[in-house]
């Protein structure tokens, strides 16, 4: 139990929480919401590593996770924007096929050790006391483009005039239609960068966080907990970030209770008896549900909410938002 | 390039033909087949060959068969429960988890035990068995209902989660104080709490001596009579039709939406619950780890392809049913998950047929 071990592991862990889930803050904010994420996380984690694995290039294997993801995507993007099918259904089929693909793409490849992306410490920052050691040291490239991409994310989805188009077609289609801003494809086009960010984060684990290929165990249902950091951030990507980082820090600060034989000058029960263990690990779902709970009273009090055509296909020359 | 047709969507203005939802259905069964077969071929499997194996091994023989209706029978259940939560758009994503629940509640009446099992009667035992079960499920039911509808937080996300909280509450009481000598997984029940099987009978009829079909598929059946009861011929089943076609109109009915969120919950939490006592009564005779592989999620795409009428749930359960007996065989294991999703995929885009006719025009030719 050491503060500085379990604020640098959150970053590391929130930082697969928070690829997937701007990623789908980015669909969402363009009405489409996408439950594939697991799906997609467990594919791209699989096609980042047997690429690594074939190429012996890490960022070689990024992009192969990231293109992956986004390719997977297109088929719910296409049977929901085109075909106007049920998007939660939809997305629950991307959760069986990207998972069903990755099994059976992924076999063999259990026990296998290819390039993962490389650790490196900042210089000069990573000499300051305690921050430098948490937030610069010895992290994976990838956590530190986390610390650039959520305000960057931010910045384009509240400031820029795309970023207002993408709004406008998650809240009011027909009117972002009559501005000449076509709705399907700001649609597809955000659905495919969730899609890509969803294999950036399954790659995130298997290439970097926790290197390896678990098959289903890869990514433990982390792309569920992504989709609810969703609703708890209120779909803004700064408070996305920050949500996944205290989910991550807070997930390896459960973990650490087990670990010493003693707590608050008492005899821990989870180092007596390893079974309660269990009661641990489902602490990051019961976390969601406390996190869910908390982020719907607030949403509701603020009357902040969902983008307003969330899940409602668009239909030009039709009644509706 | 100009092509001289061009396709275009018509939208239906009238109601389309009775038979047009079957054929689509039962044809993108059929692509989804085919796809999967191409993506079998593509990794260097031999799809003919696994087809063939896929139907001796699921219908060859009346043991097949019985192992197919064995497997169809949680997926009856749990199939149900989503079709009953579906028809309200309520989303109930964790059958999983309240097909453990139900496990582990009817486990109760004979780990704790409940009633003394030397001399309760089988019938009584199993009774309390089926009661415990409901009682599980409509438990890890409540809870996601209850907070949609006080609190409009998202059922999708909390039932999900409640899967794995309750997929790591029965590990902690099969590793722990029920564990067998240490292996992860409970003690053989009692034989008074078994459902009888038709092998119990092969001493009166040879025929079913091997047959592992157990009664819970006369519940499941049972079940699917009362769910379509309810749903197409009660004053309640109206309710909930309405509520999942338009809760606007149905608040200003004056009906309690609240009240039936929770209850339709229950329900279907209760009816997950059941196939969980069916598994560990009929098959497994223990509470043990993995007695699911899925059958939760299975339900999901069970209800969706039988468009949530719990008749077609039936039949479309022993289609499910073979897939998962023929998948514990085919390699690599995650085909029959892939065959799944690519059907559900091909369900839901077929049903633009049902909603759009589909012209091809001839454009006329310019001089």
């Amino acid at each position: 139990m050491n503060l500085e071990i379990i604020l640098h592991a959150g970053l590391a862990t929130g930082t697969i929480l928070l690829f997937a889930a701007i990623g789908e803050i980015f669909a969402e904010r363009a009405g489409i919401i996408n439950l594939g994420v697991e799906g997609m996380m467990l594919l791209g984690a699989m096609a980042g590593f047997s690429t690594s694995l074939a190429t012996g290039n890490a960022w070689v294997g990024l992009i192969a996770a990231m293109l992956a993801g986004g390719i997977l995507s297109i088929a719910h993007a296409l049977v929901t924007i085109h075909f106007q099918a049920d998007q939660v259904v939809s997305g629950l089929s991307l959760t069986f096929l990207g998972t069903g693909l990755a099994l059976v793409l992924g076999e063999g490849l259990t026990g296998q050790h290819p390039p993962t992306i490389p650790i490196v410490s900042i210089p000069l920052l990573s000499q300051i006391p305690f921050i430098g050691a948490v937030f610069f040291k010895n992290h994976s490239l990838l956590v530190y483009l986390g610390y650039i991409f959520a305000p960057l994310a931010s910045y384009y989805v509240y400031k820029t005039r795309p970023g207002m188009h993408l709004r406008a077609v998650g809240e009011k289609p027909s009117a972002a239609d009559t501005l000449g801003i076509s709705v399907y494809g700001v649609r597809y086009f955000y659905t495919f960068i969730g899609g890509m960010l969803a294999g950036l984060a399954g790659a995130t684990i298997s290439l970097s966080v926790s290197p390896g290929w678990y098959s289903s165990q890869t990514t433990s249902g982390q792309g569920w907990i992504a989709v609810g950091l969703v609703i708890f951030a209120q779909w803004n990507p700064m408070r996305a970030a920050f949500g996944g980082y205290l989910f991550g820090m807070l997930r390896r600060f459960i973990l650490d209770l087990q670990g010493p034989a003693l707590l608050f000058g008492m005899t821990n029960p989870l180092y007596v008896n390893s079974n309660y263990g269990f009661f641990l690990q489902m602490m990051p779902f019961i976390l969601t549900i406390i996190a869910l709970i908390w982020g719907s009273r607030a949403a509701t009090k603020k009357r902040l909410g969902a983008p307003a055509a969330l899940g409602v296909p668009y239909i030009r020359g039709e009644r509706g938002l | 390039m100009n092509l001289p047709y061009t396709v275009i969507f018509e939208k239906r203005t009238d109601d389309y033909p009775a038979w047009l939802p079957a054929v689509t259905s039962l044809a993108s069964v059929i692509i989804a087949f085919i796809i999967s077969g191409i993506i079998l071929k593509i990794i260097g499997g031999n799809p003919i060959q696994v087809l063939k194996f896929f139907f001796t091994a699921t219908f060859g023989s009346t043991g097949a068969i019985s192992d197919t209706l064995v497997k169809a029978t949680p997926l009856i259940l749990v199939g149900l429960a989503c079709a009953v939560a579906f028809k309200m758009k309520l989303w109930n994503i964790g059958a999983e988890g309240q097909f453990y629940m139900g496990a582990f509640f009817s486990s109760l009446v004979v780990l704790i035990p409940m009633v003394n099992l030397e001399t309760t009667p089988k019938a009584i035992v199993i009774g309390l068995m089926v009661i415990m079960g409901m009682i599980g499920g409509a438990i890890w039911g409540f809870l996601p209902g209850f907070l949609k509808a006080k609190y409009q937080v998202n059922e999708i996300i909390i039932t999900l989660m409640l899967n794995y909280v309750a997929l790591y509450w029965n590990n902690f009481w099969i590793f722990d104080k029920w564990s067998d000598a240490g292996f992860q997984m409970t003690p053989s029940f009692d034989k008074v709490a078994w459902l009888p099987r038709l092998s119990d009978f092969a001493k009166q009829n040879k025929a079913f001596s091997g047959i592992t079909l157990h009664l819970g598929v006369v519940f499941a059946i049972i079940a699917a009579v009362i769910i379509w009861w309810i749903l197409e011929r009660s004053p309640w089943g109206y309710q909930i039709k309405l509520i999942g076609d338009n809760p606007k109109a149905a608040r200003y009915a004056g009906l309690n939406i609240t009240k039936n969120i929770i209850l339709v919950f229950m329900l279907s939490g209760a009816l997950a619950g059941l196939a969980g006592m069916s598994e560990i009564s009929g098959v497994v005779h223990r509470l043990q780890e993995r007695i699911s592989p899925g059958y939760g999620f299975t339900g999901i795409i069970v209800a969706w392809l039988a468009k949530l009428n719990p008749f077609t749930v039936i039949l479309v359960s022993i289609l499910f049913g073979a897939l998962i007996v023929a998948g514990r065989e085919i390699q690599p294991s995650g085909i029959a998950n892939l065959l799944q999703g690519i059907i559900l995929f091909m369900v839901i885009s077929s049903d633009v047929l049902l909603r759009y006719k589909i012209r091809l025009i001839r454009l006329e030719q310019e001089a």
